[in-house]
């Protein structure tokens, strides 16, 4: 009798959709033993909105705005992998005025988005000051964003070929503030965080990745590099004039979560490295290259992919000659790296979890699209 | 030794609050007072939507191409013209324009030749029914009525 009440089996936990550390609409189901996790399944759709299908009813400039839709707090980010990829289809490249003004929304982008995992991620670990901090200084980007293209989250900041807008009067200015401003409060990010014991001892060991086992999955972004893999695209394969700028690919030892915690600390670092170079060298011209009002690829394919904050994200576009692309796939970040969830979970404790979800910075419009 | 005395006097917490008092200060503060406080919205912001008039005569700015209608992604815009039979041009009758389905991505701004439909500053679209959503002409060129709150 005894033997039969102590033999407790397996107990399956739904985790989500609605728990508040799933950032959105994510359901883990969890098999634990005591409060170990056994396995982790995903249940994941709860977003879905169909959106490469949507691609194909629309016109190619129509389409631009909803890929600001999948990863929304990497809104810029997104619109730009969009807009290269068509403008490989098209042939044309954006001019230099053009790109750079994209390298210093997309790095701004980079930080934003650096600052909203930072803040919900030590949110569910306990630590709740840094979220309102975060959230401060990700307001100067956005307000920045309002003022150059008059949207907040879901930007639609660039075109097929260039940019709609031209800087507004005062906006190197603004920028450089912003960096002057942020390169302290990143500091005071670190005072909070970086020497708290607790914080420690809640990442460090936590939910290790080795790098054989992020190219087994397809892990990308910092996860990969936290694993010592030095990979960034925008080294390896630089895109829209990425390869004028000087900074570092910082990386990680052991892939635990305290290691992806430090190389995205530094990340933001070297983003406002790029982005005080691409402000001082912003160069004149013209900010549209010539593409004419109805864009009509010629037939034929092509696979653009760029370093999103979150990881590689890739757009593979397929043109049949007419307005409308014949097929849109998005290879998203987020949900490659969820993939590495069960993997990073097993063996670990139920507030592990959470922790783990946290440091793999998923966005669900982005994993569900 | 000097990691136990760390450990026992807790310093890199009070490291932390440091920080944290340090933001105690009235000068930090950053949170809005709406209503109260207006917001500063930019000059580009793209909010509820604007058909121009002509300030001089009162006459609408639209000329009834349909380049905003055929440049939404989402189709919500819907032009009714007739031509005029004396001066063979087309006239606007009306002009219909779904909020509730708007992203506001801006291109129909963007396409309009004459800057007649124009994306405002308003940021205040809150309604109480789906109806209210779809804005006619009139609305459109009048702007949207202020909202009254009662606090």
């Amino acid at each position: 009798m005894a033997d039969t009440f102590l033999d407790a089996s397996e107990l399956v936990l739904n985790m989500g959709p609605q728990h508040p550390s799933t950032h959105g609409v994510l359901r883990v189901i969890l098999k634990l033993d005591g409060e170990r996790v056994l396995s982790t399944e995903c249940v994941i759709g709860y977003l879905h909105r169909g959106v490469e299908k949507i691609a194909e009813n629309r016109t190619w400039q129509m389409f631009a705005p909803y890929v600001d839709r999948m990863d929304y707090v990497a809104a810029v980010s997104n619109g730009l992998g969009y807009c290269l990829a068509v403008e490989k289809l098209l042939q044309v490249e954006a001019p230099p005025r053009a790109q750079a003004v994209r390298v210093i929304l997309t790095e701004l982008n980079r930080i934003a988005s650096h600052l909203l995992w930072l803040g919900t991620h030590a949110l569910d670990i306990g630590a709740i000051t840094p979220l309102f901090y975060c959230m401060r200084e990700r307001e100067l980007i956005l307000n920045i964003y309002e003022k150059y293209c008059g949207a907040r989250l879901t930007t639609h900041a660039f075109r097929i070929g260039g940019l709609q807008y031209e800087t507004y009067d005062g906006f190197e200015k603004e920028v450089l503030d912003f960096c002057d401003i942020f390169e302290k409060k990143i500091d005071e990010y670190e005072e909070l965080l970086t020497g708290n014991r607790i914080w420690q001892q809640r990442l460090k060991g936590v939910g290790i990745l080795t790098a054989a086992d992020c190219k087994e999955y397809g892990v990308t972004g910092p996860m990969l590099r936290a694993a010592g893999v030095k990979w960034d695209l925008r080294k390896a394969q630089p895109y829209s004039g990425y390869e004028k700028y000087d900074f570092e690919i910082p990386t990680g030892e052991n892939g635990d979560t305290w290691d992806r915690y430090v190389v995205r600390m530094q990340e933001m670092r070297q983003s406002v490295r790029i982005v005080r170079q691409a402000v001082a060298d912003i160069p004149a011209g013209p900010i549209m290259a010539k593409v004419g009002k109805v864009i009509k690829p010629p037939v034929g394919e092509a696979y653009v992919s760029i370093e999103a904050p979150k990881g590689e994200l890739g757009y593979y576009v397929v043109s049949d000659g007419s307005t409308q692309p014949y097929r849109v796939r998005i290879r998203p970040p987020s949900f490659v790296n969820l993939q590495a969830l069960d993997k990073m979970c097993r063996g670990a404790l139920v507030a592990d979890v959470v922790a783990i979800i946290g440091t793999t910075d998923i966005v669900l419009g982005e994993v569900d699209r | 030794m000097k990691q136990l005395l760390r450990k026992v006097f807790l310093v890199d917490l009070l490291e932390g609050l440091r920080v944290t008092f340090r933001h105690q200060h009235p000068k930090q503060i950053v949170t809005e007072q709406y209503p109260f406080e207006r917001p500063k919205i930019g000059e580009r912001y793209r909010g509820a939507p604007r058909l121009n008039i002509n300030p001089e005569n009162g006459d609408t700015l639209c000329i009834a191409c349909d380049l905003c209608a055929l440049a939404c992604p989402e189709n919500l815009i819907v032009v009714g013209w007739e031509r005029n039979p004396e001066t063979k041009k087309k006239e606007l009758v009306t002009f219909t324009y779904d909020i509730s389905r708007c992203m506001f991505c801006g291109l129909c701004e963007d396409a309009c030749p004459v800057d007649a439909l124009e994306l405002t500053q308003d940021f205040e679209m809150a309604g109480y029914s789906r109806e209210g959503a779809i804005l006619d002409r009139q609305t459109l060129e009048q702007g949207l009525l202020p909202t009254q709150y009662r606090y």
